[in-house]
């Protein structure tokens, strides 16, 4: 390193002389130095981020069974697999419970995160504990919380009903137990457990509007209702759009809430593209099919990904 | 600084051709650490086992049987433990990476799948015999009929009642599918519910379901056949008596087990690897009995489970060798009545079960019971897991209000168009 600043000629700029080595040597130093700053970033999204992602498309055109981890042979079959994941209802089935517990969960989260916020944005005593205490069910582990909720919402002696039967309101509610109640029960939990996030970057948002804004707004006699409209969601846009579509990114591809709560039943009920590739992959050892079915939730989070990026971009102009 | 800024810049820039240098280094250290470990070099005196003996009092029995069997062939054997749902997908990984443990413990329905790809060594070929094992388990760890997993002990499912409520309401132990359900109804009364069993949508649940289907003639290459449904309609009538929990759907056996603790259940359908928790509560009288058969006189054959050990294919056949003479080791008499006694399961040796069978009189039912079980992987081999899926979704879309046969015939449809 020193040796490198003895050595160093120095540049044209200050000598006024032609001294120093071409400019072109130099040129091309510079540009070796800036690619030595985006070599780590390029290798480490090439090793960990693309060959993965190669690998699985390339995956999915293959007959991958447990004979291929033997022999390493993995014979390439057109469109077979896609085929025959696309003719199987369940994977049907699973868009739709992915999607409708997709938007399930981040319309609950968002509506009540946001409300949530906008509270705490005001000051008042032990407003910060309270603000904490929200934060709790984003600490406990997700396998964790859904072993709690499936003891919760036991049919029979869970706490939930016991409360709901002690108050008079029937207490019978098959929560999981039912197909057609389950996948609402398990977008309740994703609620409970998405609200302290959505709470916590809303929050921060909240806080960077500033407060002249509503002071002006009083003084010319704004309703609150109206306040809220014109004032802070314009001003709240682009942290909307973050939440929402990191949201997005990581309810779409649940898999460990749902194996803790039902593991895809009752009857496939819960079944989301999540649980089917892991159903493919693990279970049935059927990799070529669980490649499909991942690569179909990475192209549906991908198109998500260019809004996100549109939106960034027309948000910095 | 100010009045240099040329120099600092080629400091700076300096800096960063050293940074460059040495993010080189280091990717190439962790390459070259990598190849390495693909490369690792075994250690002649130490073998390892990997099973799924994850809880503490199970991977310590494992421990000691290792330790007397190292002992006295003279080698040292290291134990490793994975999750039990993990033990598949790791030996593969480890396939693939030329690293595989000197044995393998697969679960039984599970070694079929290894076996197909070529994974596993025929034991007889190490030398093992097995005159003392009946042909069944014996079954229970061959594929296409090479013999290529030890069973040291084996367990299939009865039906566990609590003694002091059978007692109080005056009813009989059912043997009979009738019985059983007049019982059950019986028995039902406040929060307690007659019978408890697992549904859900595992392979706990399929497990539990082979009882009911295999006793009634029915067969898992033939899921619509009409005693299939027959059987599913039996746990249907179950349910719709109030005899059983809405729940059982989204139960485990370990739920199971638990609600039976609690006395919300009066009989419960589960193996005896609870026992060793049912009797913690030593305020719980509990006997177990065969599960009851459809017509009197029936047999009632149950699900053959357990684990087998297997010796992978790692191509060093010295060290597969001495794998297979510590498979022996494990598996012998002496080693399975001790492990037998220990987990409450039965041991596979002939003799050893005869003996376990003195020392444990309140399990004899099972021991019954296991001689007349079947495997689940005998017919369909690494199929069975196609099979499983599609009885699982079939069973819980008819306990929730699905026609048995149309929810059997669809998973007909599934399992052989997945196949």
């Amino acid at each position: 390193m020193t040796t490198s600043t003895v050595t160093a000629p120095v540049p044209a700029k200050t000598s006024g002389k032609s001294a120093g080595p071409d400019p072109a040597r130099q040129r091309l130093r510079r540009r070796l130095a800036q690619w030595g700053f985006v070599a780590p970033a390029v290798v480490f999204m090439l090793l960990f981020f693309g060959y993965p992602l190669v690998r699985n498309i390339v995956m999915s055109f293959q007959h991958y069974t447990p004979k291929t981890f033997f022999t390493g042979e993995a014979p390439f079959n057109g469109a077979d697999n896609w085929s025959s994941v696309f003719q199987d209802v369940l994977f049907g089935q699973a868009l739709w419970h992915t999607l409708v517990f997709t938007a399930g969960s981040l319309l609950g989260q968002f509506c009540v995160g946001l409300a949530l916020a906008v509270f705490f944005n005001r000051r008042f005593p032990l407003g910060g504990v309270l603000r904490s205490l929200i934060l709790l069910p984003w600490l406990v582990p997700m396998v964790v919380s859904g072993i709690v909720w499936r003891r919760i919402l036991d049919q029979d002696t869970g706490v939930l009903n016991t409360f709901l039967d002690t108050l008079g309101l029937g207490g019978h509610t098959p929560w999981l137990t039912s197909p057609d109640m389950a996948l609402l029960s398990v977008i309740l939990v994703n609620i409970w457990i998405g609200i302290p996030f959505n709470m916590v970057i809303l929050y921060g948002g909240l806080q960077e509007i500033p407060r002249e804004l509503y002071e002006a707004a009083s003084l010319d006699g704004a309703s609150a209702w109206r306040t809220f409209r014109s004032i802070t969601l314009p001003m709240l846009k682009p942290v909307i759009t973050v939440v929402l579509v990191l949201g997005f990114m990581s309810t779409v591809k649940i898999l460990d809430l749902i194996l803790a709560l039902t593991d895809g039943g009752p009857a496939d009920a819960t079944q989301t593209l999540g649980t089917l590739t892991y159903q493919n992959s693990f279970v049935e050892l059927d990799f070529g099919a669980g490649a499909v079915v991942g690569n179909v939730l990475i192209l549906i989070s991908a198109v998500f990904a260019v809004f996100y990026l549109r939106a960034n971009r027309t948000e910095g102009k | 600084m100010t009045a240099h800024p040329p120099a600092a810049a080629h400091r700076a820039l300096g800096r960063s051709r050293g940074a460059v240098t040495s993010f080189a280094a280091v990717s190439v250290l962790i390459a070259g650490a990598a190849l390495t470990g693909c490369a690792e070099q075994r250690d002649s005196d130490v073998y390892t086992v990997m099973n799924s003996s994850t809880d503490e009092t199970y991977h310590r029995w494992d421990a000691e049987a290792m330790a007397r069997c190292g002992e006295r062939l003279g080698v040292t054997i290291e134990q490793q433990s994975v999750p039990a749902s993990q033990v598949m997908t790791k030996a593969l990984r480890m396939a693939s990476s030329k690293s595989l443990p000197d044995i393998v413990q697969f679960d039984a329905s599970e070694m079929p799948t290894f076996a197909d790809a070529g994974g596993l060594v025929d034991l007889r070929a190490l030398g093992l015999a097995t005159d003392d094992i009946p042909q069944g388990i014996v079954d229970f760890g061959s594929y296409r009929g090479t013999y290529y997993g030890a069973a040291r002990s084996v367990n299939t499912l009865a039906l566990f009642y609590n003694k002091d409520i059978l007692d109080e309401a005056g009813v009989p132990v059912p043997t009979t599918w009738d019985e059983m359900r007049a019982a059950a109804k019986k028995l039902t009364e406040g929060k307690r519910y007659g019978l408890a069993l697992s549904a859900g949508g595992a392979e706990d649940g399929v497990f539990q379901f082979t009882p009911f289907m295999w006793s009634n003639g029915g067969d898992e290459s033939d899921l619509d056949g009409p005693q299939v449904v027959e059987a599913l309609d039996y746990w249907k009538a179950l349910l719709q008596d109030g005899s059983l929990s809405k729940s059982t759907v989204n139960w485990t056996q370990a739920d199971v087990n638990d609600q039976f603790m609690a006395g919300n259940a009066a009989m419960m359908i589960n193996g005896p690897w609870q026992v060793e928790t049912l009797n913690t509560d030593k305020s719980l009288h509990w006997e177990i009995a065969q599960i009851p058969v459809p017509e009197a006189g029936a047999d009632s054959v149950g699900p053959l489970g357990g684990a087998v050990l297997t010796v992978p294919n790692t191509g060093d056949t010295g060290r597969e060798r001495t794998a297979g003479r510590i498979v022996d080791c494990l598996a012998s008499e002496k080693e399975q009545l001790t492990y037998a006694l220990n987990s409450w399961m039965v041991p596979a040796n002939e003799k050893a079960a005869a003996k376990w069978r003195a020392k444990v009189p309140e399990l004899d039912a099972l021991a019954d019971q296991v001689a007349a079980a079947r495997s689940r992987t005998a017919k369909l081999g690494a199929g069975w897991s196609g099979v499983s899926l599609a009885l699982q979704s079939a069973f819980q879309s008819a306990l929730t209000g699905q026609s048995s046969e149309t929810a059997l015939q669809r998973a007909q449809q599934r399992a052989t168009s997945g196949n």
